[in-house]
Formats: structure tokens, sequence, C-alpha cells
């Protein structure tokens, strides 16, 4: 057990006064569920002067429908999106991917946005501060070395969210609020490929709202990760597919991973798909182009080779089933 | 700089000064003196440290006792009545759900967070809903049997009542 580093816990009511909180204060974090974050914290990798809870901010916490389509509130809980009739309907890769996030009690207070923001992970990054340090450490934190790719000045800490690739295929966007304000970007945009900095954040900014949009609904999607324990776990591998089909032909397909890269990675390439018949030849081409564009590194206990070929059964299984083909 | 809370604690009021840094477990065991909720994993993995937060499951470990003010909170403490088992604990007593007994109090507040959702769960259900606490004595049939004779027990006395 280690001890909790020395910070102040702030809980603001509004996300004005979070935002402020955040800019105004050295070394301050914003912390929703916690799930993830407080580990981090508890394991040295995080040392914030100042944790600033959003927990009690209630305008995070709605679901506004209307003609544009559903705005999910970050601070919503995995578990209300996983049982959300909406989202089950026309978002189903979302609630999906909500539902397959850790444990059923994780998920009745970690949060969507806490799960998009979710922190890449490492097998030598997610350890504690005595294994760390007994490793000399790594390039994601007080290290000059990274020990999955050593010649390298790359980090490979694997983005390991759920909800991201869901939220991806459907087009999703998000606010982000900051100190000169709201703006709203696609969801692709706020990740790079970069495992100690994946996040393409202004400084202090705060995801406020996932937005799904109405005119990606009702197709038919779905969410499906491999990972060590059934019951709860991070992905090894996982990938969420939407599908546009008219009559027996693909209109539009898209496909986004998670766990094999360092940010939630679309494929690309796949609109040589749109009006064609998916029969096992072409399944056999997507399978072969999600693995081809999935980069998988010794991050995690199992090993590279074995996740590049379970997403690609993955992606495969899941497209093949959305598409109803024989 | 310490954080005021005021919170429900097992059906007691009752007012504090924390540090912002202060878990919730450590708070229960250290400040409190209430040593049935455990450590075991830190980090969320094994639900051992499981309480519930205004009835509902939650990692004593992952929460901050300052981000508890005006909530209720209830502990394996709160279930017993004048000394006698609750039907969970009886459950888990007569089916042999514990055996090192470790994650027991984790497992017992699971399973009356999941009761007190659905009275009448299937075996997958009970799976489901226990799904965040590990037990590494029992292999799981026992504690499943377990939370079957509480549903069964409960339902028997509401049906009597």
């Amino acid at each position: 057990m280690e001890l909790m580093p020395d910070f102040v816990l702030h809980r603001p009511t509004s996300i004005e006064e979070a935002v402020k909180l955040r800019n105004e204060t050295d070394g301050a974090l914003y912390v929703a569920g916690g799930t993830d974050m407080i580990v981090n914290v508890r394991r040295g990798i995080e040392q914030p002067a100042a944790l600033i809870d959003l927990s009690v901010v209630s305008e995070l916490r709605e679901i506004v429908e209307d003609d544009e389509g559903l705005h999910i509130g970050a601070g919503v809980t995995l578990e209300t999106v996983s049982q959300d009739t909406r989202v089950l309907k026309h978002f189903t890769a979302v609630a999906e991917a909500a539902a397959a996030v850790a444990g059923p009690t994780h998920q009745a207070y970690g949060t969507v946005g806490g799960n998009l923001c979710l922190d890449t992970r490492c097998l030598f990054y997610n350890q504690s501060e005595w294994w760390r340090k007994s490793n000399d450490y790594c390039l994601k934190k007080n290290g000059t070395v990274c020990h999955v790719a050593p010649g390298g000045k790359h980090c490979f800490a694997a983005f390991s969210g759920d909800v991201a690739p869901a939220a991806l295929v459907h087009n999703a966007e998000v606010d982000l609020v900051g100190p000169n304000g709201r703006r709203r970007v696609p969801l692709a945009d706020i990740y790079h490929n970069d495992g100690m900095d994946h996040l393409a954040f202004e400084p202090g900014e705060l995801l406020a709202v996932l937005h799904l949009p109405k005119s990606e609904a009702s197709m038919p999607s779905a969410y499906e990760k491999a990972r060590v324990r059934g019951s709860i776990d991070f992905p090894l591998a996982g990938a969420a597919v939407w599908v546009k089909q008219s009559g027996d032909k693909i209109e539009e397909l898209r496909i986004a991973l998670t766990a094999v890269n360092p940010y939630p990675h679309l494929i690309k390439g796949l609109e040589k798909f749109s009006g064609t018949e998916l029969n096992d030849g072409a399944l056999d081409e997507i399978a072969e182009m999600v693995q081809s564009q999935a980069k998988p590194m010794l991050t995690t206990t199992v090993k590279p080779w074995y996740r590049r070929r379970v997403i690609g059964a993955i992606a495969r299984r899941l497209t093949k089933q959305l598409s109803n083909t024989t | 700089m310490k954080n005021f809370i005021s919170m429900t604690l097992n059906g007691r009021q009752r007012d504090d000064a924390v540090p912002g840094n202060m878990l919730l477990v450590d708070f229960l065991r250290e400040t409190v003196g209430m040593t049935g909720t455990k450590i075991g994993c830190d980090g969320g993995e094994c639900g051992c440290c499981t309480v519930l937060i205004a009835g509902k499951p939650r990692h004593a470990c992952l929460t901050l006792a300052a981000s508890c003010d005006g909530t209720d909170i209830e502990t394996i403490e709160s279930l017993e009545t004048g000394g006698r088992l609750s039907a969970i604990q009886r459950g888990f007593h007569e089916k042999l759900g514990a055996q090192c007994g470790f994650c027991t109090p984790g497992m017992v507040m699971a399973a009356e967070g999941l009761l007190r959702e659905n009275a009448n769960p299937s075996e997958d259900e009970i799976r489901q809903g226990m799904a965040a606490n590990i037990c590494r004595c029992t292999g799981y049939v026992k504690i499943i049997e377990s939370v079957q004779a509480a549903a069964e027990e409960i339902a028997s006395k509401e049906s009597a009542a």
C-alpha cells in the first residue's frame, strides 16, 4: 500500500467554476468517477497538487435529446448509458461499450467523460512506485527508456477506453470547455498517436458533452472486446463496427479499434467496400486491413501477436453479424 | 486543508473534518474504527472494500472521503439487527460462501446492493451483478448459492408477512 500524495480537493458545482479552479491552480487535475485516476494517484503516477472533483457538477450529469441527436453529459455514469433505452436502440455500440467497462461496481460511478479521457496504459507504467523505480521507471513517467521499444523515443502505451471506438463509429463530437470558452470538435480530433500525450486538449480544457448525432443513429452497430478476465478487465483488443446498408449492399462501413494503438483508431480505406456485397472474401480482407492497422505492442501480459489476431477476428465477426451476410 | 463533511453512516448522522486526500476506506477503518471494510488490492480490482453509497455498491478504496459529503453510506457493520445476522450474512454462513473470509464483507455488500435492485436474480444475474468482486477460495459456486439462499429467505419472509 502506498500513501496518498498530499493534495487539496475542490468540489465545484458548475463547469465554469471547475475550469476556473483548474486554470488558477498549479498542478491541478480533474477527477470524475476516479475509478482509474485515483489508482494512478495512489501509485504515484499522477502527483496532483489539487484534484477538482466533478461529481457534484449537475450540468455534467444530464442526457438531453433534441432534433440533432443525443447529448450525453461527461459526468453521466457508464451504467446509465448502458441502460438508456435511446442509447441501446440508436447507438447500440455505445451502450455495449459502456456495459463492457470493468465491472458493474465501476460502471455505477465511472463516467463517460472519464472513459473517453482515460490515460493510456502499459505493463511498465500501471505499476506501483517501487515496481517502476526498481525498473528505472519508463519513458512515459520519470524515465528515459521505453521498455516496450527500448531503441525509440516514442511511447506506445495503449489507449484502453471502451466507449471511444463505439462513439467514433457513430461520428460523435465532443464539447471542450476551457478558459477561452466552449468549442465543439469531432471526437477523433481529441486524440494524438502518442502514448505519452494522447489527448489533444488545450491546457485546462474539460470534456463536457458527448454528442451522438441522430443522422448516424439507428444503423446497426456493435462493440466487443477481448480481455483476460471476462468479469472485469481493460480490453486487450476491442472493436466497434457500424454498418449502413441498402438492400444486400454495403453503403458505408466504419470500424474503430481500442487497446491496440495509443489512441482509438478509425480504420482507413473501408470506403472501397461501399456498393459491394460482403462475401467471405471481403470479410477476410476487412480482417486483414484491421490487423495491419492495429499496432499492438508488448504493453500487456498478453502477447501482441494474439491481440492482432483477435482484433481481426472480432472486427470480422461483428461486421458479418451486422451486415447479415451468410 | 481539511474538508468538512456531513454524512449518514449506517443510519447515524455524523460530521467530520477530513483531509482532501483521505480515502473513504481509510476514513472508515482509521477515523471511525469500523474495520469490517477490507483493503485488498488497493486499486479497484478485487471489490473487498465494497460499501453502499446511496444504496449502490462502490469501492471505498477509490472514493475520497471528502467527496462523500451529503451521502448515505452503509458498511458491513450495518447489516446485523440486535446481534442477529441479515439474510445475506446467514446465506453466506449456512451455504459456506466464506472460506478465508477476506472478500466476504465486499461480497455481502455487493449482494446487498444486487438484491435491493433485483430481489429474485437468476444465476447469470448474480454472476453479472457481483462480477466486480473477486474470491480466491470458493470458486464462486458457494457464493452464488449463498445469494440464492438469501433471496429465497427474503422472499419467503415477505410472502409470510
